[in-house]
């Protein structure tokens, strides 16, 4: 009864998002009051009946009900409960639905935290936005169902993958989509200034808060995914350029732009057309991303399903969302203006460089994938593009994103001056060379990798350091006092930026000093790494809910003194013997990591053994961290709350007068 | 007349920074294309020399051997076969008679000598290549036949 239950929501919840995308837009167009109105109620009962179909499934996945198909072969009644309600987005069915979920969430904020927002704004926003989830709504409901009975119920359920029973997965795919999906928003925002003709900096101030929330949840996710992968996979790398991970770090790519150029075209009301633009790009890559993911063209983890009319329905839904929308902007663009002048040397032409980049670094990510995908598609020829490349790409593409950075946020609007920025900045170059070329001679080996590498690092500390002075020097009272004169924004743009810092600093030092040991160690057996000493104690049989492990134990020391024991796994699943799983051991610090994972035995007690030190790999995800809490302090800042008020009491007087 | 030179130089500086983008991406991208070539192209002298490609097929039933943290086995689209040598560890899903691709040179004695093996994180799954690769060889065979 339940999972029929949640069928009929969603089915309730189709026809109404395609009210919602219909009657408001049209309302809007011509001017009928009730039709615009009806968004904002039709947005909050979508969400309604999109939870309870969600709900429906959770707890069919939790009761282990075998006679829904997508539980037989995504569950498995020996599941700890967090993992069989975690499953629930386990399967391509069920991920559908949380995007559907999310997007129906993302409205009805929308929709709560629009008051102060034009009548005809709301109902085009809502409106494009019930156009989105009509169409994803359709697609689960024809290609994907997840309410699908199986007759008869299966005894007991075919077991989540195992590499998906892990903490990761409660919290990886919720986070992710909730960025992919929040950058629904502001396409919507940019489709409704399109259809209205009207785009000012209140629109960049009404947009700026959604795409900051889209982006910090898109950055955790991504993060939380390279930790879970790091762990998990069981040999150390924290990035694949994996086709899945570049689905998620173009729009990424793109997103970071949007969020820079919306800055200009709220401050300064220039890069309008381009913002629009940069929106409407952000959410295709966060389409395409689903397609490539969930179409099964790529085929790993995460294609659980390969169909090809799942494939062709999203494909014709990309091609139609971003054709319509690409079609709205040729046409409606001239109409929103270019916006105020600025000099070769500014802020804006600065923030230009950064958005240019990040586009030409999307644009390489995109042609990396793709690349492959078209050319087996047309000629039927096999080809890969591996780490290398992006490697290659990336290295030179960021380094002048993050001179940028340093010179930036100290460059006066409308028109700076090199001599004057050269001057300020002067000291902070000194510093940031200074500790380069110190700080890797002191950690041992000197390369020009580490070098490099540091030194855009310290710039963005020294630099940073160089605007909070200059921003303080004139105010008055104690230190903390100083500080806290300066907007959440000016805070929240400091830490982010030193998140990248910190980010840099992880990526180097793992580059530059990590040692990885691939090795055969039998019982007794001792190796070195990093300063590390490895012995290998041996290995023991172990049982656990749903698998048994061979349990490796090893006693790792430094220089003699005994530091602690490590027991990495090797985990065959009941369910699936076929499949055995590697649980690395990890012993982390804030300087460094010391992995080791169990290969495989090689005769008598010997196994293969990988023994790692990573040093500062937690790093990057904590850079990660910064970026994202520097982005929450962006939003907290309080011309967001009192511009808002401004406007709704505007809005009220409006219409007493 | 001022303003207007202004604005074109920005235009080309910015078109200038975009192509010197695009040349590097494109000659790292020329760099770093890997093509595959299944066992039956290797054999055929197809696959270049000193230039790394990848080659996928079955791990051929017995073919394993391992010595410590070297590895060798032989790849076979059912057709021809090719040495392959690996020093490390395998991944959990690599097992004779399945699906596997591997990345590498190929050695002057005619040994591929891998950098990386691919095996994918479902036991039924089949590395694309790999499937691709068998399939080839039995068209092939097939055809022989009807000859």
């Amino acid at each position: 009864m339940i999972p029929e239950i949640g069928h009929f929501a969603l089915i309730l919840a189709l026809l109404i998002a395609l009210l919602q995308g219909v009657l408001p837009i049209v309302g809007a167009a011509r001017g009928i009051g009730p039709w615009m109105d009806l968004a904002r109620p039709a947005a909050k009962a979508q969400a309604m009946f999109v939870t309870l179909a969600f709900g429906c499934l959770m707890w069919s996945f939790y009761v282990s009900d075998f006679s829904v198909q997508n539980v037989a072969s995504n569950s498995n009644s020996l599941l700890p409960w967090y993992y069989k309600l975690s499953a629930t987005w386990g399967s391509h069915e069920g991920s559908i639905l949380l995007w559907t979920l999310m997007l129906a969430w993302w409205t009805s904020l929308v929709a709560f935290f629009s008051r102060h927002l034009p009548r005809e704004m709301v109902a085009r926003v809502i409106g494009t936005l019930g156009l989105v989830s009509a169409g994803f709504i359709l697609f689960t409901l024809t290609t994907s169902d997840p309410f699908d009975r199986l007759f008869p119920a299966a005894p007991e359920g075919r077991d989540l993958n195992p590499l998906l029973q892990d903490p990761g997965m409660i919290f990886h795919p919720p986070m992710l989509y909730m960025g992919y999906v929040g950058f629904a928003v502001p396409f919507a925002f940019a489709i409704a200034a399109l259809m209205g003709g009207r785009l000012d900096a209140a629109w960049a101030r009404w947009t700026r808060p959604w795409t900051t929330m889209a982006w910090v949840f898109l950055t955790l996710g991504i993060a939380l995914g390279s930790w879970w992968a790091y762990y998990e996979l069981g040999w150390g790398g924290w990035w694949f350029w994996d086709p899945v991970e570049n689905a998620s770090f173009m729009p990424w790519l793109t997103g970071t732009a949007l969020v820079h150029s919306l800055a200009v075209t709220e401050k300064r009301g220039s890069f309008k057309t381009w913002t629009v633009l940069l929106a409407i790009i952000t959410f295709s890559m966060s389409l395409l991303g689903t397609f490539l993911v969930r179409s099964g063209v790529l085929t790993s983890v995460h294609a659980f399903a390969t169909d090809p009319e799942r494939g062709v329905f999203i494909l014709g839904f990309l091609i139609f969302v971003i054709g319509s929308s690409l079609l709205l902007f040729a046409w409606r663009a001239p109409k929103v203006g270019l916006g105020g002048k600025f000099a070769n040397v500014s802020r804006e032409s600065m923030l230009l460089m950064n958005n240019v980049l990040l586009v030409v670094a999307m644009g390489a990510v995109f042609l990396g994938t793709m690349y492959p995908l078209f050319l087996d598609a047309i000629a039927g020829t096999k080809i890969s593009v591996g780490p290398p490349y992006f490697d290659a790409v990336f290295a030179p593409l960021m380094a002048p994103l993050v001179f940028l950075m340093g010179v930036g946020p100290l460059s006066r609007w409308k028109e700076a001056k090199i001599p004057d920025l050269a001057t300020r900045l002067r000291w902070a170059a000194v510093v940031a060379v200074v500790t380069a070329v110190l700080v890797p001679v002191v950690l041992g080996r000197w390369s020009w990798i580490v070098s490099g590498g540091l030194l855009l690092a310290f710039w963005i500390v020294a630099s940073a350091v160089v605007n909070v002075r200059e921003h303080i020097r004139n105010v008055r009272g104690s230190l903390l006092t100083r500080l806290a004169s300066q907007p959440r924004a000016f805070w929240g743009m400091n830490l982010a930026h030193l998140g990248v810092a910190i980010f840099i600093i992880g990526v180097t030092l793992v580059k530059g000093y990590e040692t990885e040991r691939d090795v055969r160690m039998a019982v007794g057996d001792v190796v070195s790494v990093g300063g590390f000493t490895f012995k290998f104690e041996g290995v023991q049989e172990v049982q656990g809910p749903n698998y048994v492990a061979a349990r490796g134990t090893f006693d790792v020391s430094k220089n003699g003194r005994f530091i602690e024991k490590l027991y990495p796994e090797k985990r065959s699943y009941l369910s699936n013997r076929a499949m055995p799983m590697t649980e690395a051991a990890i012993d982390s610090s804030i300087i460094g990591d010391i992995y080791v994972s169990l290969g495989e035995p090689v005769g008598g007690d010997a196994w293969t053994v990988r023994a790692y030190y990573k040093p500062f790999v937690t790093w990057i995800w904590w850079g990660c961290v910064a970026m994202a809490l520097g982005g929450l302090v962006a939003l907290s800042d309080r011309r967001y709350r009192f511009a808002r008020r401004r406007e709704a009491s505007a809005a009220k007087a409006a219409v007493t007068a | 007349m001022k303003a207007r030179h202004k604005r074109l130089a920005m235009i080309l500086g910015g078109l200038a920074v975009i192509g010197v983008a695009v040349a590097l991406v494109m000659s790292a991208f020329q760099q770093n294309l890997v093509f595959f070539f299944s066992p039956s192209q290797v054999a055929a002298n197809e696959a270049p020399k000193g230039r790394a490609f990848r080659v996928g097929g079955l791990v051929e039933e017995g073919s394993v051997k391992r010595d410590g943290v070297m590895v060798s086995f032989r790849v076979t689209d059912t057709a021809h076969v090719v040495k392959v040598s690996y020093s490390g560890i395998l991944p959990d899903l690599f097992k004779e008679g399945k699906g596997v691709v591997a990345q590498g040179k190929l050695g002057a004695d005619g040994t591929f000598m891998a950098t990386e093996v691919l095996a994918k994180h479902d036991e039924n799954y089949m590395p694309p290549e790999a499937a691709h690769a068998v399939e080839q060889a039995h068209k092939a065979q097939k055809s022989l036949k009807v000859q």
